[in-house]
């Protein structure tokens, strides 16, 4: 089954079985292996991608599914020297300790960011048709997709919160 | 994972053709689907593609309702400007499940058909009548803290594990879909059928019937609210779960529509409790005469026993909040 999906920017074209998860596709076929494979059951978080700006569980999907669609990986958002504004942060914070659940913790936090901005409410906000305001209880509610079996969240709270108040543009 | 045939539905004439084959499943946000593919609890032997299909626009209808197609993400629903300002039971209960993964991938019509989460369904080395007709239940008899105390069997005991569809509930939805002899509305609460003793059976679609579109009702406005009870305070399944939509009056409650989740094998409206309710000013008796009702033939299987309470209240919480009273 061939599938062209554009990758961080470059494209790629995908020959495989049908049953292959994108999550597989990304770390087996095409040899990116910062996103993590956790529970391989849409659970834990680590395999979140952004896929057309959408961060999702790469475990739960196809591969096959998203012929020309463009996914973002934890390597398409910085790189040693030239790091993202959430990446930046989580070192300065120290917002992990194994590292396992870090990339899917900084690509759903980099999509979550985007979805306060765009006005998304969550479980905790108070009125669904206001525009959010980004509390610790906010950010706990909208990264629970995200577990860190380390318990790192205090830092990982302090990290997005830093990024969310306009630290390491 | 099973290996699959796997077709890109390019119509839904050609998606529901390619459906009607045996062992043949629509494939859309794929959340709960792959899940239970990979533990082969579900092997589809062709997998129909429908992500291509023109279904994803939430548009008002000529009734002054709103049609919601049958692929809009649990996300876009759920942050509709629209159903956020007229529909609010249904963001807050979308926003009330899952993760904000999980909603950026789960279609509307995927989620009414998701399946339930009893751990037996789950285990293929464990009984189920769901799973597998005839081999029996593994629940009854065994933990059943998630499951039913209205709605089950004895063939049957596991809850529908649906947020959204607990809010849809109580707003009167209708499902759209196209089959065989075209299209046909059917209201949500004749949608899900109770296990009785085909629990294997839990809609009234026919083999390459396809969900389309959700049509709501104009707004009931009121107030609206959905409260929900889990075992942690973010992405849990409901033990309980209560859709509440209220007009008063004064103080009397003028119109009222109720819906539960976690409580039955489909999400739980019961129009007696309703009409307790109805053209009478709010007391906590009130409240709890209308948990009477609801209750009348619930029962516990032992670890569960504890919704009976707990429903009783979280009603009266839900009640409390969109009434104003107690």
């Amino acid at each position: 089954m061939r599938t062209d999906l554009s990758i961080n920017g470059e494209h790629f074209s995908l020959e495989a079985d049908p049953r292959t998860t994108l999550l597989d596709a990304l770390r087996h076929h095409l040899h990116l292996t910062g996103t993590k494979k956790g529970c391989d059951h849409g659970q834990c978080g680590a395999c979140t991608v952004l896929v057309n700006g959408r961060r999702i569980n790469s475990c739960l999907t196809l591969a096959c599914m998203h012929d020309g669609d463009a996914i973002t990986t934890i390597e398409g958002l910085g790189v040693p020297g030239q790091l993202s504004p959430l990446q930046e942060a989580f070192v300065e914070f120290d917002g992990y300790q194994c590292g396992y659940c870090t990339p899917g913790q900084i690509c759903s936090a980099t999509a979550m960011l985007d979805e306060v901005k765009a006005g998304w409410p969550s479980h905790v906000t108070e009125d669904v048709n206001d525009m959010p305001k980004l509390t610790e209880a906010e950010i706990a509610e909208r990264m629970s997709g995200n577990l860190c079996r380390c318990a790192c969240y205090p830092n990982i709270v302090d990290a997005i919160m830093d990024v969310a108040e306009g630290g390491h543009k | 994972m099973k290996a699959f045939d796997y077709v890109r539905a390019p119509s839904p004439a050609e998606a529901r053709a390619a459906a009607r084959g045996a062992g043949a499943a629509f494939i859309a946000g794929g959340t709960n689907l792959l899940d239970l593919m990979k533990l082969e609890v579900m092997a589809p032997a062709t997998l129909v593609d429908i992500n291509r299909l023109d279904m994803k626009t939430i548009e008002t209808t000529d009734e002054a309702g709103m049609a919601i197609g049958a692929l809009v993400t649990n996300s876009d629903l759920a942050v509709d400007p629209t159903i956020r300002e007229h529909y609010p039971v249904l963001t807050k209960a979308i926003v009330a499940g899952a993760s904000g993964q999980l909603r950026n991938k789960a279609t509307t019509g995927g989620n009414l058909l998701q399946r339930t989460r009893c751990p037996y369904f789950y285990d293929t080395s464990q009984p189920c009548n769901k799973r597998e007709p005839g081999t029996g239940c593994g629940a009854i008899g065994g933990f059943t803290r998630m499951h039913a105390i209205l709605g089950g069997s004895d063939h049957c005991i596991a809850t529908h594990p649906s947020d959204m569809a607990v809010a849809l509930m109580a707003l009167g939805a209708d499902v759209e879909i196209e089959g065989e002899s075209g299209m046909r509305r059917v209201p949500l609460d004749e949608f899900y059928r109770l296990p009785g003793d085909t629990p294997h059976i839990e809609t009234v679609l026919e083999p390459g019937d396809l969900i389309t579109r959700v049509i709501l009702p104009p707004s009931p406005g009121g107030r609206q609210t959905y409260r929900k009870v889990r075992d942690r305070a973010s992405y849990a399944f409901a033990l309980v779960s209560v859709a509440a939509v209220v007009v008063m009056d004064g103080d009397v409650i003028d119109e009222v529509a109720l819906s539960f989740g976690g409580l039955a094998p489909k999400p739980w409206r019961d129009f007696a409790v309703e009409d307790v309710l109805t053209a009478k000013p709010v007391t906590p008796d009130l409240f709890d005469e209308a948990a009477d009702v609801l209750l009348a033939n619930a029962a516990g299987a032992g670890e569960n026993d504890f919704k009976i309470p707990l429903v009783r209240r979280t009603l009266a919480a839900a009640l409390a909040d969109v009434t104003g009273g107690f």
